[in-house]
This record gives C-alpha cells, structure tokens and sequence, in this order.
C-alpha cells in the first residue's frame, strides 16, 4: 500500500495574479493564516473571492489546491479512496488529504452544496486540534504547519436547507467581499478588460443600474465578472449595446420584460 | 341556412361563396343602441351615433355595439359616450388604443366616479380634434412593466408608475398618461414615455425640490408664472443631465422632438440654456434666475414632455417622507450601535457616527456617502442604505443630527412602521392600497378585468379548545388508520439508495471498496448495491376552505372534521401542505384566514384553529383562488396543487351572482394553471355537476356526499399527481 500524491508544485502559482485590494482583506487573511485559523470567505457570485484566494497563495508561496463543492461530493471524495489496479488495492489521497499533508492551502468553493457528512471531516480541521481523520486507513492526519483551509459561501443564495449551520460557521474568520466601489471596479475592468477609462466607468454605472433592480425583477445584479465579460467583447471591437446584450442581461434573466427593462436602461446609456 | 326572412335578406354569398352580413342601416342600430343604453327611460339622442355607425362594415358595427353593451355595464352615461366617439376614434386609433382608452375610462369610474370617467372619454374626444393622421400608440399598461424596470434601474428610490391626466411626479409616484400616440410609430411613442420617465425622475435625482424646502419657494403662495419659468428652466438643466448621464436616451429624445416639431429655443432662452448647462448649477439657481426674468420672458412651448410640476403635492409628500426617514434612519444607527456594542464586548462608552463622501465629484453630483462609527467605515443593512439613500435625494446631504442615534421610545410607533389601517378604513375616503392585497377580479360584461378591485387581508383565528381534535380523532379512528394506510402508500419518490444490501443495480464505488478490502484480508461487505428509493416527494399542497354562512350547521362540523382528519393523514406523508379559510362581504371585505401556513408545523395551536373555523359571510372565490395561487408561488416546490374544499357556488353579497362569480372564478382557475398549479376541488354541493365542469375540468373535481370520504379524495389527487 503506498500513498500517491500529486505533484504540488503545479499547484504553486508563480505569476502574481492581479487583484485590486478592496478594504484590508488582505493583512486579515495573512493574521489569520499566521494564527492557523481558517477563513470563510462571503460574498455574491463573481466579487473577486477565487482571485483573492489566487493572489494569498502567491503571496504566501503555498500551493493553492482548490475545490468546487456540490451537492454530489462526498467525503471520500475530499479525503480519499481506494483504487484496485491489477489485484493490488491501492490508496489515492484527496486533494484535502493532500493539501493537509503538504501544508498548502485548500479552498473549498461554494461549501454549502456539499453533502453533509463532508463537515464531518472539516470541523475536526477548522479548530484547533488541525487534525483530519481519514477512517478507511485508521490514520489521523496532523495538519502541516503551513496547512490553510478557507471555505467560500454565497449568502444571496441561502434557502433553509443551504445555510451554514452555526457549529460550523464559527469555527471561521469570516471576510464579506462585496462588489468593488465603483471607482476601484472601474479599474478592474478597464485592466482585465483591455478598455478605456470611460468605457469601463460605464460599464460600472451600467453594473450599478442592473444592481438596483436586484429584489424587484432580478435575483443579482450584474457581477464583476460579467462586467470584464463585457468589457472583453467590446476591446474587440463589439457595441457597447451588443455587449452589454449578450454578456450582461442575457446572463441575468430570462424573462422577456426584464430583459427589455435592461436593455432600455444600456441603451439609454451608451 | 337562415332562420328568418329578415337574415335571408342580410346574408348574402360574397364571390367565393362565404356569406356575409350585410352592415345594419341606421334605424336598426337606433334601436339597439336604444335597447342598450335603456332610451326609453333615459332619453338620450342615438340617431346622430347611429348615423355614423350606419357607414361601416357589419364586423366593426358589432364590434362597437359590443363594446358599447361593455361600457354601459358600468354606466350607462359612459356606454352613451363610447357610442358616440366610437367611429371617429377607430378611424384615427388602432382598435388596440380604442379599447385601451375606454377601459381606462371605466377603471377611473371604479375608482373616482362618473364625472372624472367622463373626463377621460371628453379627453379622447380633444385629442382626436388635433390628430389628423392615423397613429399606433403606446398603451401604458402593456409596457408598464418594462418601464418600471427601466426607472428602478435608474433611481435610488422606489418611484411608481401610475396613471395620470399628464406626466407629473410628486416624488414617489411618476403619473403618465395611460395612451401616449402623439407620434405615428408604436415603438417612438413608447419612447415618448421613456423620455418623460427620465426628466421626472431627473427631477428627483438632481434636487429640483430642494427649493421648497429651505422656503425659498413657497408652493402656497408662488404664482403660475413662477413655477411655470421655474420648471421650464430645471428642464433645460435637467436635459443637460440627462445628456451626461443617458446620452443614447438623450440622442432619441432630439429625434424624437423633430418629428414633434419642436419649435426651436428662441435666442434669449439659448442664452438661458447656456446658462443652466453646468453640472454645478443648482435648482435655486434656476429659480433665481426664474425670479429674475419672471414677466420678462414666457416659458418656450413644450411640445415634448407636456410635464407639469406641482409643488403642493411635492411638498406634502416630502414632508411626511422627510420626517418618516429621519426617525427611521435614527433608529436604525441606535440598532447598528447597540450590535457593534454586543459584538466588541466594549464598555458602554459613547461612540461616534460620522458621514464621509464616497468620491467628491461634482461631475455627477455623486451621493454616495458611507457612514463610519468611530472612524471605522460600516457596511450598513440594506434597508438602512435605503433610508440613506433617499435622504441624500431629497437633502443633497446628511445633516449632522441625523447622526445620532435615538431608541424606538423616542418616536411615535407609526413613524417607525408602515401601520396597516384597520379593514374597515381601506375603502373610506380615497382608494388606497396600503395593507391589503389588492388584487383583480375579472368581469366578464366587459371582458375585462377590474383593476386592484378587491382589498383581500389575512384576519387571525382565535384557536379554540383542541378537544374538538381529540373528539373526532376518537370517532373516526377505524378511518384514521385507514387514511394513513393510504397515504404511507403514496409516500416517496425516486431516489438512488446506495450501499445497500439487496436493489436492482450495483454500487461500483461499494464494490470497488470491498474488494480492495478484501484483497488486504479484511471482511467484505455486502452492501453492494442500489436501490431506487422513492422519497423526498417535492410537491406543495394547499387547502382552501370555504368557510361562508351557508355552511353553518353540519357542513361546517363535517369540514372541521375532514381538515383534522387531513392534518392526520398529511403529517404521515411528510409533504408540506397548508390550510386557509376564506370568506367574503362585497369586494371590499374579501378575507383569508390562515389555519395553517407553510412554514408552520401541526401544533396545538393549529388544532385550535382548526376547531375555530366558522361560517362567515359569503364565498367570493376569485380573490381567494388568486392569494393562495401567490402564496403557492412563493413555496419551492416541483409539484404545487391547490385544492378548494366547498359547498356551493361562487356567490358574494354584491354583483358576484350567477355567471359574474362563476366566471371569475374559472378565470382565476385559468391564471392559477397558467402558473403551474394544479387546482382541484372537493365539494359537496349535489349540484356542482351543473358549473365545476366548466370551472375545473371534468377530471378534477369530485362530489363526496359524506365528510368520511373526503381525504380520500385527497389521497385520489395525489395519486393522480406522482403516478
Ligand atoms: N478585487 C479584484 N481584483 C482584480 N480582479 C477582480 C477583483 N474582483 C473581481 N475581479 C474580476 O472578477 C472576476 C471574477 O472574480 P472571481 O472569479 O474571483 O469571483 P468569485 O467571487 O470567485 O465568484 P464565484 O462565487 O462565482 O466563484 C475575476 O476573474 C476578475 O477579473
Ligand atoms: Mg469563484
């Protein structure tokens, strides 16, 4: 029985990733990990959460192995399986095995969607024995030293069954991310977007428009994301209104009234 | 083919061979309008209509006598009036408009009588003097919905659209005329209203009303020629704001004022233009400039927004709002102080708010503020950033007492909370909405529905003893075992089981685990397979009670019963269902009591409900099909069925008789369907062969002639609904 890892390195970002600092973020994360606490990170879809955890890991020097959680995931699939390869049986570990044994960081995305008994193997990590057990082999892991794990949610979302439940949301230093201010926004999306100052100023105050109908007609507003979305389309030479179109009020809803709402509201704009 | 020798005459094979009606002459129609409009005691002249409708063809003249019969429905003056604009309005207006103005005209009646009604008929009487070519104009309430999205999107606060005689805002409500068609094309009249939108929420975004609140226009005692100058300058300088802000909304608007033939501005209002263009001019700006000139110079014509501005209404709605807010936004910062408090664990030592400027660019007149408390910077609740909003819209900025903090006791609790007015005050006086759902109810004289016309409340009840639960419990418990027999059966849903001991497929994952197990000699497991496993059933039921006068006596016991026994058989599904009675007196009465809601669990307390219901008044359906269809929407689930428990027709204290309930009633079957909900119902009305038919569809009611029966019924639904 021998245990296989991945080679971490390819998990360690070597790049500085762009990331616009939005409030102090950053010096509470670096405290956080200093002091081996883990760090719940909320926020509405597409606010910088996953770049913000790109940018810490190149920070930090650790190598970032990331999850995206679903309602299928289970336990196993964080901690670990057995593989039978010709007759021999054969112990593979998870990415959160791995990352507790190689002291990296571990990001658990959209935690909620998993299946419950995942929590099972995180609370035992999140306080401060830092010790995950894996049952299959009788082992209980200690956490690495350099071991981090952050989780992310998105309250928007929360419906009763998909809450956090307390035992495990305060086990976490929580860090609400919100969507830039719009000045900061706007320089994130002229950088990652290829735009102009003005342009992308707008395609801000286009955001905030589509945010103020968020509650009565649309779910969310327009993300951050789907702003550099726009924004990308129209460095290559598409109309703001077509963009705007396709990459904004598509994304957003279906229904034919808002849509012709939104796009009211990005013609009369631009 | 034809009955008479009257039809033989009329009915005549056009040259492919189809019969077509001849049109009526004019002493026919005469004497059907007579017939309509009830000449005979109410001595209206119908020769001069009757003349003119003589000149159309047979399909418009039954068109317009249709909707002549409509509109008499409501009045017979009203009816009388369509008569006689009918054919010059269908001449210059599509049919579409036509309609859009007369229902507008009946909905003013339902709402502020005869004389304003009138109003609105003698008003497309006047625009059809000045129109002179054929239009295809924009109908308020078919595009009411893009509208609002497109003017929340704009604003901070929520401003409503609502109808009006001409476009006017008193800074909650934008009214805009129900018809615009004062260009030729539908979409440009459309942007016509876009157009006024966008001024009159300018007027609220840049402070045109700030001028009444440090008195420097008084809306008592300024003249008409003040305001008049006065608004035609914020026009222009809210037009340069627009041009910044919405310059596509701004190059449509010079287009449009084109085709208007909008006069050009004559060289000193140029001048006055220049002036007011800067983003740094205030309103006070312009109403100095207005007092300046005022007598000097008149207002250019406005042929574009025919805007008005009212400081009166501004002012009152301001001041109630105004004063609303601060108490609100005060208590709100206590609530913010007192939860940072708890979270520090900090001595009460007095802290500090401040407001600090998000950006300073005059630019946009940017409001954005933030709020700090003790030069930390707060990330304030939404309904605080509401408030905080709003009061920056109608201040400009955050006065320094609106920073501190103040309890609750401090202020009269009708300030701090939207109160809902006592039931019986709703119609009184004025038609307002607050606190009631308003909802539609469908007449079928017009055609139509009546707009906001039944004011629906939830009244509590007031549980009784629970013992009545208990009684029927014992009296039906051969039944009650029975019923959970019947409904364990339907319990479930597909669901994949893994790891199990025995099912129809095999767990791979489970396999491959054992005999890696096994290789390393430990034991094997033999939970190797799955199993479909029905559970997790995703549907929402809920129950309608008809809780009338007329089911006093043993069908009130017998529905008491049957819900218990219901309750019973629902708790052993584990679906989640709810219960409301409901019951009527006139439209204005229209209420739903709830039993048992969703969220709720089968408590004492719901038993005591239970035991509570009694008959009420009378058994207005529609509105009550109509709120349980909302509540149902409201509920996530894949499977929502409504079913309604009753005895009797739909029938209410006043015109909801005969076929005017039953029709609502199946309209509002109709809308419930279109919305994905399944209704069904359960009655013991022997006669209800004779209308569920035509209201539920013959597959979805049933007639029980005992109360013991009815959960089975219940149980037969849910049958139907998962297999
Ligand atoms: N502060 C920031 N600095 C730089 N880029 C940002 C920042 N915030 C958002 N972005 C941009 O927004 C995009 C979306 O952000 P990201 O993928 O991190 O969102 P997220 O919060 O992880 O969303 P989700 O919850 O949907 O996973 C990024 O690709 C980046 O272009
Ligand atoms: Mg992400």
């Amino acid at each position: 029985m021998t245990a296989q890892t991945l080679h971490l390195d390819e998990y360690l970002i070597t790049e500085e990733p762009y990331y616009e600092p939005v409030g102090d973020e950053i010096a509470i994360f670096e405290a956080a990990y200093g002091n081996r606490l883990p760090v719940l990170l909320k926020g509405p879809t597409g606010c910088g959460k996953t770049r913000f955890m790109e940018y810490m890991a190149w920070r930090l020097r650790r190598p970032l192995i990331t999850v995206s959680c679903h309602d299928d995931l289970t336990a196993s699939d964080l901690v670990g399986r057995y593989l039978v390869r010709g007759g021999e049986t054969l112990w593979i570990d998870g990415p959160l095995a791995q990352a507790v044994r190689a002291g990296a960081i571990c990001y658990l995305d959209e935690i909620v969607e998993a299946r419950k008994d995942t929590m099972v193997v995180i609370h035992p990590l999140a306080d401060d024995r830092r010790v995950l057990p894996i049952e299959k082999l009788g082992e209980l892991v200690r956490a690495a030293p350099e071991f981090g794990l952050t989780v992310s949610y998105n309250p928007g979302y929360q419906s009763v069954l998909k809450d956090l439940k307390q035992s495990t949301r305060q086990r976490f230093v929580a860090l609400d991310f919100d969507y830039p201010s719009a000045d900061l926004e706007a320089a994130i999306v002229q950088k990652e977007g290829g735009l102009d100052a003005e342009m992308a100023g707008k395609l801000v105050r286009f955001a905030e428009m589509t945010r103020n109908l968020k509650g009565s007609g649309l779910e969310e507003g327009a993300s951050t994301r789907l702003l550099v979305h726009a924004g990308k389309l129209i460095a290559s030479g598409i109309g703001p209104v077509s963009a705007c179109h396709g990459a904004i009020a598509q994304a957003l809803t279906d229904d034919p009234e808002m849509l012709a709402a939104v796009e009211e509201l990005s013609s009369s704009l631009f | 083919m034809s009955n008479g020798l009257q039809n033989e005459r009329r009915e005549q094979p056009n040259m492919r061979g189809e019969v077509v009606k001849q049109p009526l002459d004019k002493n026919e129609l005469e004497s059907i309008l007579d017939r309509i409009l009830e000449v005979e005691f109410t001595f209206r002249q119908t020769a001069e209509p009757a003349q003119r409708l003589a000149a159309m063809d047979r399909a418009t003249q039954d068109y317009v006598l249709d909707w002549v019969g409509r509109v008499t429905s409501n009045h017979i003056e009203l009816g009388y009036q369509y008569a006689c604009y009918a054919d010059k309005a269908l001449h210059l207006l599509d049919r579409e408009m036509v309609e859009a103005w007369a229902l507008h005209a009946m909905d003013v009646y339902d709402r502020d009588g005869l004389r304003p009604a009138l109003a609105v008929m003698h008003g497309l009487d006047d625009f059809l003097e000045d129109q002179h070519q054929r239009v295809s104009g924009s109908v308020l309430e078919e595009v009411n919905g893009v509208l609002s999205g497109f003017l929340h999107g704009l604003s901070g606060r929520r401003l409503k659209l609502e109808e009006g005689p001409h476009p006017y805002t008193d800074t909650e409500v934008l009214y805009l005329p129900p018809v615009m068609a004062r260009l030729a094309g539908k979409h440009d009249n459309f942007l016509l209203y876009k157009s006024a939108i966008a001024l009159l929420w300018a007027q609220t975004r840049y402070g045109t009303f700030r001028v009444l609140l440090d008195g420097a226009l008084d809306p008592e005692t300024a003249s008409d020629e003040l305001v008049a100058l006065f608004h035609a300058l914020e026009t222009l300088r809210l037009e340069a704001h627009i041009a910044r802000e919405l310059p596509g909304l701004f190059r449509q608007m010079e287009r449009l004022k084109a085709e208007l033939e909008q006069p050009a501005l004559s060289a000193p209002w140029r001048e006055l233009r220049r002036r007011v263009q800067s983003p740094c001019t205030t309103a006070h700006d312009c109403l100095c400039l207005a007092e300046a000139h005022l007598g000097r110079i008149q207002p250019f014509p406005d042929r574009f927004y025919r805007a008005a501005l009212k400081p009166v209404a501004v002012a009152d709605c301001m001041a109630a709002r105004l004063e609303r807010e601060k108490a609100r936004f005060k208590v709100s910062l206590k609530e913010l102080e007192d939860e940072q408090r708890e979270k520090q664990d900090r001595e009460a030592k007095a802290s500090r708010f401040e407001a600090r400027l998000k950006r300073d660019d005059p630019e946009r007149e940017a409001m954005e503020m933030e709020i700090l408390l003790d030069g930390r910077p707060m990330k304030l609740p939404q309904f605080t950033n509401k408030l905080l909003n709003s009061i920056l819209l109608d201040l400009g900025n955050l006065p320094e007492d609106y920073l501190e903090p103040a309890g609750p006791g401090d202020y009269d609790a009708k300030l701090l909370k939207d109160e809902e007015p006592d039931p019986e005050d709703v119609w009184s006086g004025t038609y307002h909405e607050e606190g009631a759902h308003l909802t539609d109810e469908w007449d079928f004289r017009r055609q139509h529905y009546r707009k906001g016309w039944c004011a629906v409340r939830e009244r509590t009840l007031i549980p009784k003893d629970e013992s009545f639960v208990r009684e029927t419990l014992r009296k039906h418990s051969g039944v009650v075992k029975q019923l959970r027999k019947t409904f364990e059966a339907l319990r479930d849903e597909d669901r994949l089981l893994r790891r199990q001991p025995d099912g129809e497929g095999i767990d791979f994952d489970a396999l491959v685990e054992a005999i890696s197990d096994a290789a390393r000699g430990h034991e094997m497991t033999d939970r190797l397979f799955t199993r479909l496993h029905r559970s997790e059933r995703n549907i929402a039921v809920a129950f309608l009670v008809d809780m009338s006068g007329s089911t006093k006596g043993w069908i009130n016991e017998a529905e008491r019963e049957a819900l218990v026994l219901l309750c019973e058989a629902l708790e052993s599904l584990g679906d989640r269902y709810a219960i409301y009675g409901f019951s009527s007196f006139t439209r204005k009465r229209c209420e739903l009591f709830p039993i048992k809601r969703f969220d709720e669990r089968y408590s004492a307390e719901v038993k005591g409900r239970i035991a509570a219901v009694e008959p009420q008044d009378y058994t207005r359906m529609g509105f009550a099909i109509r709120r349980m269809d909302a509540i149902l929407r409201e509920v996530d689930a894949r499977t929502r069925v409504l079913v309604t428990l009753s005895d009797g027709k739909p029938d209410d204290y006043d015109n909801y008789r005969g076929e005017f309930g039953i029709e609502d009633t199946r309209r509002a079957l109709i809308e419930a369907r279109r919305n994905g909900i399944h209704p069904y119902c359960i009655t013991i009305d022997e006669q209800a062969r004779d209308y569920l038919p035509h209201l539920y569809g013959p597959a979805a009611y049933t007639v029980v002639s005992e109360v013991r029966a009815l959960p089975f019924k219940v149980s037969d639904i849910y049958r139907r609904l998962t297999t």
